[in-house]
């Protein structure tokens, strides 16, 4: 059987489409949200979510999510939330695909193992770890495929011809690329050698292609769905939510988000 | 045998390792291809040697302490890091990094800096090689290291403040990182001590380990032999594994790092040797003060040096093959240490080094009058004056 990655990416192709994920830290902005905040963006269109493990240190990420991630911690944050909210949103029947974006730290300090025993029967079905290459995932790797959690790699625009070898060997799910050299956070342009260095990737590779980091507006969307399968929208995302004054405006506001992005042809 | 330490992925036993974005990668792989071929090139070396020759002032002295011998018992060396130019043995690994940084043909690099000694090692590697320096210092530390913001914008260096996180030295490397993801093209990360991902520790140690070469030759013509015992403060452990590798194989030599306990172990610290779990922080594996769900916790220390909930991987290594021994001791025994180092050698100890000061009266039950032990001097004080004077009331009325 497929799984829900595989089958979103099949439906998405032979309809010609491309996948929009949109992503927010787990228990922000209130302990609860998550559920309601996902649901919304599911129906307005969302492919698939990425939802964010706080960590005190994110590295990889700019002040948008590092402030999401401080008040997410502030409000009690731990990793078992995430399969609290995973498990509730299978019960309430959400079919598509839900992904983990995480840092090392709070999954080695929880337990690979029993991360995995529970991202299984929670319903997750991926995790991206930004700060793990695949230098250092073997252990992980192994205990990802017995759980059948697809690990997805990144690639950077920078990532050589060795390296970007060694990762599709290890791709699974899709592979995740970084628009450009930096941090996460809204920004208008994009590294000038993207399009060359994904399509240098497809001539090497099936596997679907996301592109993440930076995505805010339709115009990008437009320029990626000429070259790769689908874009993760973060910190726009994020803001978008932290500039709403209420649930009901909230939830407008993240309808009317998605629907933009979803609608580009 | 242990001297080939880290492996080729850079690990210390279970330790060490490279924990980064792929964006990192190719820049971490860069880098060790260019220190291999410098350090096994004659032109590199020479270059290397006479800048610490003839601008940092090495060899720096071993100095017997006599009156502090008398008073504890034993007999005490300094090894005289705080006479290197700038005033501490940061200054070692960042004209050697600042060579490298040339050999790459990169133009500018970012650094974090604590107490801002690093800092300013990294604004004079930088004024004297000709490239751009971007520092970053976190709010606390810029506060109470004022005079070193000073030093480093006089030698032409950006400081920039972070008011992130802790505001102190982790998020000042987080920080560094954050610009060195981005402008990775042209830019180097400058560290600072024996932490980051492969091959920062084995880089900044192989750079620091002059020092312990030095004292090594220094004692045989002193003693006659192999101290009994080495000691240093440790922050990231840079001059801990600086004056420690080159015993790490005399077997007869007892190496003892000494950490920050600030308020108490049960309290506010930043002792990670002595208390820590392992974990995952700054692009490696090592141990790390963290809660129960990985997320790391604020350090705490008078020295600003000290504050870091995190240690090269190296000493997480030697500590658990029992190689190395570590400790911790307060603020209060620091500003002991403080004082004790310049009443009785005329040696005023930045606080970072104080900590190991501090720990000494704690030896002399294990230690006798033959006993030859080297201390770290890894700074100078002046830095620390204003704390030192607030909290031992030199001005109050
Ligand atoms: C004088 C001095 N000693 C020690 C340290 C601690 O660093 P490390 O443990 O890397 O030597 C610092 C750091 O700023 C310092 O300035």
């Amino acid at each position: 059987m497929n799984s829900r990655i595989d089958q979103l990416f099949i439906n998405l192709k032979k309809d010609k489409q491309f996948a929009v994920i949109p992503f927010i830290p787990i228990n922000w902005p209130g302990t609860d949200d998550t559920i309601s905040i996902v649901e919304t963006a599911l129906s307005a269109g969302a492919d698939a979510i990425e939802l964010g493990i706080p960590f005190s240190d994110p590295l990889a990420d700019g002040a948008t999510n590092q402030l999401a991630y401080q008040e997410a911690l502030k409000n009690g944050s731990k990793v078992d939330n995430l399969f609290k909210i995973v498990d509730k949103l299978r019960t309430r029947n959400v079919k598509k695909p839900l992904i983990a974006f995480s840092y090392f730290n709070p999954i080695y300090r929880y337990g690979i193992e029993k991360f995995m025993i529970n991202a299984e029967v929670s319903g997750l079905d991926a995790i991206i770890i930004v700060d793990l290459p695949p230098e250092e995932s073997i252990d992980f790797s192994q205990l990802a495929k017995k759980h059948k959690m697809h690990q997805i790699f990144l690639l950077a625009p920078n990532s050589n011809e060795k390296r970007i070898e060694s990762v599709i060997k290890l791709a699974s799910g899709f592979l995740y690329c970084v628009s450009v050299a930096g941090t996460t956070g809204v920004r208008d342009n994009f590294s000038t050698g993207l399009e060359t260095f994904v399509n240098k990737i497809k001539t090497k590779t099936d596997i679907p292609i996301i592109i993440g980091f930076g995505i805010s507006k339709k115009e990008h969307i437009k320029f990626i769905k000429k070259i790769a399968d689908g874009a993760v929208v973060g910190s726009a995302f994020v803001e978008t939510i932290r500039n709403s004054n209420n649930e009901n405006q909230r939830d407008m506001k993240i309808s009317e988000f998605i629907h933009n992005l979803v609608e580009v042809d | 045998m242990r001297n080939l330490f880290p492996d080729n992925e850079g690990h210390f036993g279970e330790f060490g390792g490279k924990f980064v974005p792929e964006t990192l990668m190719p820049a971490l792989d860069e880098l060790e291809d260019i220190f291999r071929l410098a350090i096994n090139d004659n032109n590199f070396t020479e270059e290397l040697d006479h800048l610490l020759t003839s601008y940092v002032g090495r060899p720096t002295p071993l100095t017997f302490a006599k009156n502090l011998t008398k008073k504890l018992g034993f007999k005490i060396y300094l090894k005289r890091e705080d006479l290197c130019h700038t005033g501490a043995h940061k200054i070692n690994a960042a004209i050697a990094q600042g060579l490298l940084v040339k050999k790459m043909g990169k133009s500018r690099v970012v650094a974090e800096t604590g107490a801002g000694q690093h800092g300013v090692a990294t604004a004079t590697a930088c004024a004297l090689l000709g490239i751009d320096a971007v520092i970053y210092m976190g709010a606390k530390d810029y506060d109470r290291q004022k005079i070193n913001v000073a030093r480093m914008r006089l030698l032409g260096a950006t400081v920039i403040k972070v008011d992130s996180g802790s505001q102190t030295l982790k998020d000042a490397i987080n920080e560094a990182i954050r610009d060195w993801v981005t402008n990775v093209s042209t830019t180097h990360y400058l560290i600072g001590s024996v932490v980051g991902p492969h091959p920062y520790p084995e880089i900044v140690r192989s750079f620091q380990s002059i020092i312990g070469k030095e004292v090594k030759d220094q004692i045989m013509i002193e003693e006659k032999k192999m101290p009994d015992i080495v000691i240093a403060c440790v922050g990231g452990g840079s001059n801990a594994m600086g004056i420690f590798h080159s015993f790490i194989d005399e077997e007869n030599t007892k190496l003892i790092g000494i950490e920050a306990a600030g308020e108490g172990l049960n309290k506010k610290h930043a002792a990670t040797l002595s208390v820590g779990t392992t974990g995952i922080l700054h692009g490696m594996k090592s141990l790390v003060l963290q809660n129960s769900d990985g997320q790391i916790q604020e350090a705490h220390s008078i020295s600003a040096g000290l504050d870091y909930p995190g240690v090269g991987p190296e000493h997480a290594w030697l500590k658990s093959i029992k190689r190395a021994e570590y400790y911790s001791v307060t603020n209060e025994v620091a500003l002991m240490g403080v004082k004790l180092l310049s009443e009785s050698e005329g040696i005023i100890p930045a606080l970072e080094t104080a900590h190991a000061v501090g720990y000494l009266p704690e030896l002399t039950n294990v230690l006798n009058e033959q006993s030859v032990l080297v201390l770290n001097v890894s700074g100078r004080g002046d830095k620390d004056m204003d704390i030192i004077s607030e909290k031992l009331n030199f001005f109050s009325t």
